[in-house]
């Protein structure tokens, strides 16, 4: 059949429209996925990528359209109607099950699974699909044991083994190191080789270009623009997107850094696991300077932004604040010292989903004037402040009472954001401030970052991505398990040689 | 001293079987995300409805099965409000105690025969009696568990099967998936509505065996109270057991030997006040549910399943 209609995509949705209370996330969508093809799907934080997904993977029910797979009409009421004909999705969230093994997640809610299965030969299958796709995992290990790049490789493997045909990948690479992000195209390929389709969400333009055949901008849930990848550029897709020019660099004063803010000696502190995270870490952050801190997720970045400010107890070493010491303090104690913190979970610790964005918004400023009098608080100023904040920083909600859980990925961020800026007095510490953000929303927090610094804040920022971390910070410190493998001025830094450094390779002396 | 562990054990296992039912039914419910308060409202009209049924017909077998059909039912009202209309699980079961405790003493006086001034109380009817093992039955600490009466049996069979399902079936997988995360089980294909109603009714149905047994063997006949407030235990004993059915037999064991002791004491004609003594099982149950909620901070991980309490919808965010 493949021969006589080549010209019938395999899966094609067709004006799909799908509303929520306040927004229309999908307004007359079409796409057409063809036999063999990766399609890359654009679009800026809440233009409605995953919701068009999920209407595909059967969580979500459109208000309108209709959907074809392989020329035919078909009802998808239920994520295992939309498995029954290959689709297979890897959700922006992982879905996955903390609490069970790698397996036990594989073969979960799988259709044709016998009564009592046999966990031995199903992890003898997965040990040989992670062989022969070079995704190597454990499958006797628990799924909260693993590193947020191996569960990645699990939900791929889950649908591998699930033989999906129709693979969509929603913002896989985020939270993968670049290495990670090489190593799931190379699964891709192959998988298209073998004749499967992929449709694959990101916000990385270079990986539009590596990924994909085909390129979809949605803006606001509607269609902008498809183009066949090869005829574009990561620029023009940028403006395609964002709707104007987007400027990749960022410009700052020069580095005329201050006294010293944040001091670390010899910092000692365990992971949830109860395993050495950091060990005898040291560092200094100055007033006007952006500390950059660079390594694989999982190396100590999340421990040492907790020690900092207070969530996560130092068992030995000593830090200290505006050469006040600070260790072992309450959150409290050091929020008050002037810190600022935004979480890598901006969901677990940095808002809370089923409040408000006034609510969350005022999360910091409550005890004090003037939103609080006594023990009162005063809602009108709070809304007041809210409606100031939501201007500012550009946060897109349908209103101030809005619950921020409703909130694109993006706009969540920026709540956070504007909150943590807004209450700034001397140290910011930003953790992977700009994963999952779009280009536009990505430009807007790196100008806050320098403007933070430019207005004599210390900022130390978390990330993985190092052309942000060269572009932003005005020193980079490599991390790795735990330890500093060395501090470089980051116009002085080269990239080859970080990538070294946070992989563990020790600095060679250089022989001239 | 052979002969008085024994004697001990058999006790203790007979006062434990309503609370092993109970436990394996709500650890079932709760492993869904359902939290049932209902239990001690089911408990009761299990009890009060067998013991009428086998009153009126005779028949053992109709008086199960009445108490499961009664236990099913109050409980699909709770996953009806609970998963459907989606209301607040403590609200709702609180209700189905309060309802279950006041209808169940409303129909201790209301179904009896005109002879005993319509009341249950103090009637006797058939019941299941411990079955004579024989020669076996004599045999130390072995006996204990042989003198006992058929639900009690019952047990022996339902933990090792409730066990193996939770933890080795394609179902099991599910039921765990659906308590943990139910939004990841729903997106990989699992009927977490289904779960969720199928798991509250059979917990129910557990339960009200559990006061069926009060009811037709432990303590034959109906009275006011004939729980004595076993349905809250249950709650506190499936923390105890980690919300793992092999374990449910641990914490019956504990607050059932307990009793068991109590009786004995009491028996010898000790000096401790009878009311310290009745206490024992509660104190005890409050010391050991502490003492395993101060280890489980320690050791982190094993826990409620993660959704217990809360509601879910597909289209949530
Ligand atoms: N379940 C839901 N309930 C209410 N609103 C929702 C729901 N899901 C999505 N939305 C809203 O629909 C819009 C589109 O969201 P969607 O998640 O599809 O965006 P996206 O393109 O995937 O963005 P991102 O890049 O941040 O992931 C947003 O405004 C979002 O807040
Ligand atoms: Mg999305």
């Amino acid at each position: 059949m493949d021969a006589s209609e080549p010209k019938v995509p395999l899966v094609e949705m067709r004006g799909i429209r799908k509303s929520f209370p306040g927004v229309t996330a999908c307004d007359g969508v079409d796409l057409r996925l063809g036999r063999g093809e990766v399609l890359a799907l654009l679009g800026e934080n809440g233009a409605g990528k995953s919701t068009l997904m999920n209407v595909l993977a059967g969580l979500y029910r459109p208000d309108e359209g209709e959907i074809r797979i392989g020329g035919k009409p078909v009802e998808i009421r239920s994520p295992r109607d939309s498995a029954a004909h290959g689709v297979g999705m890897v959700h922006q969230n992982f879905m996955l099950v903390d609490t069970m093994t790698v397996a036990e997640n594989v073969v979960l809610g799988m259709a044709g699974l016998p009564l009592v299965p046999d966990m031995a030969e199903v992890k003898r299958s997965v040990l040989e699909l992670a062989e022969k796709y070079g995704l190597r995992v454990d499958p006797d290990a628990y799924v909260w044991q693993l590193s947020v790049g191996e569960q990645q490789r699990v939900e791929i493997l889950k649908q591998l083994y699930r033989k999906a045909e129709i693979l969509v990948l929603d913002e896989p690479t985020a939270v993968l190191t670049p290495q990670e992000s090489e190593e799931l195209n190379v699964v891709v390929q192959r998988m298209k080789a073998e004749g499967k389709s992929a449709v694959f969400i990101t916000h990385k333009m270079e990986e539009v270009m590596t990924f994909s055949d085909r390129v979809m901008v949605l803006r606001k849930g509607k269609v902008v623009v498809e183009k066949v990848t090869s005829e574009t550029s990561p620029r023009d897709l940028a403006k395609l997107m964002v709707g104007r020019e987007v400027l990749f660099r960022v410009e700052k004063k020069s580095f005329e850094p201050g006294a010293v803010i944040l001091e670390l000696k010899d910092v000692r502190a365990l992971d949830d696991r109860g395993l050495p995270a950091l060990r005898d870490l040291s560092l200094k952050v100055r007033a006007g300077e952006i500390l950059g801190i660079a390594g694989v997720a999982g190396n100590g970045q999340r421990e040492l932004s907790e020690v900092i400010t207070g969530l996560r107890p130092v068992s030995s070493g000593g830090i200290s604040i505006n050469c006040v010491e600070t260790t072992n303090k309450t959150p409290l104690e050091i929020i008050r010292s002037g810190v600022s913190h935004i979480p890598q979970d901006r969901i677990a610790v940095g808002a809370v989903g089923d409040m408000s964005v006034a609510s969350n918004l005022a999360m910091k400023g409550y005890r004090d004037a003037p939103i609080s009098r006594g023990v009162l608080l005063l809602p009108r100023r709070i809304l007041d402040l809210a409606r100031r904040m939501i201007e500012s920083f550009r946060i897109a909600t349908p209103s101030p009472e809005t619950r921020v859980k409703f909130l694109s990925g993006g706009n969540i961020q920026k709540t956070i954001l504007a909150r943590e800026i807004e209450s700034c007095r001397s140290l910011l510490v930003a953790v992977y401030p700009s994963r999952g953000l779009d280009i536009g929303a990505t430009e807007a927090v790196r100008k806050e970052l320098v403007a933070q610094r430019d207005a004599g804040m210390a900022v130390l920022l978390v990330s993985e991505d190092i052309e942000e971390l060269l572009s932003v910070a005005d020193t980079v410190l490599v991390l790795y398990e735990g330890r500093a493998m060395g501090t470089f001025p980051s116009a002085e830094a080269d990239p080859e040689e970080l990538g070294l450094l946070m992989a563990g390779v020790e600095r060679k002396e250089t022989v001239s | 001293m052979m002969d008085l562990i024994t004697s001990i054990l058999t006790i203790t296992l007979r006062a434990g079987t309503s609370l092993v039912y109970a436990t394996i039914g709500e650890t079932y419910t709760e492993r869904a995300g359902i939290l049932n308060l209902g239990l001690e409202g089911i408990m009761l009209m299990g009890a009060v409805s067998s013991f009428a049924v086998v009153y009126y017909s005779g028949s053992l077998a109709l008086a199960l099965l009445t108490a499961v059909a009664v236990g099913g039912l109050l409980s699909l009202i709770h996953a009806f409000l609970t998963v459907t209309m989606r209301a607040n699980q403590v609200v709702s079961g609180l209700a189905i105690t309060l309802f279950g405790t006041g209808f169940a003493s409303f129909l201790g006086q209301r179904l009896g025969p005109a002879s005993n001034g319509r009341y249950l109380v103090g009637l006797t009817g058939p019941r299941f009696a411990p079955v004579d093992p024989g020669a076996l039955g004599r045999i130390p600490v072995l006996g204990a568990f042989l003198n006992q009466d058929l639900l009690t049996y019952g047990i022996y069979l339902l933990i090792p099967l409730a066990w193996f399902y939770l933890y080795r079936t394609r179902n099991g997988l599910w039921l765990r998936a659906v308590g943990e995360n139910p939004r990841t089980a729903d997106a990989m294909g699992v009927p977490v509505f289904r779960a969720k109603y199928i798991y509250t009714v059979l917990g129910g149905m557990l339960t009200a065996l559990g006061g069926a047994h009060l009811s037709l063997a432990y303590t034959p006949g109906w009275s006011e109270n004939i729980t004595g407030g076993r349905g809250w235990i249950v709650i506190a004993l499936v923390i105890f057991s980690m919300w793992n059915p092999a374990r449910a037999i641990t914490g019956a064991l504990i607050f059932g030997g307990i009793n068991a002791v109590q009786f004995r004491l009491q028996a010898s004609g000790t000096n401790i006040p009878a009311g310290f003594l009745n206490m024992l099982p509660y104190i005890a149950t409050i010391v050991v549910l502490v003492a395993i909620t101060w280890w489980e901070t320690l050791s982190k991980r094993i826990g409620a399943p993660a959704s217990l309490g809360t509601s879910y919808m597909r289209e949530d965010k």
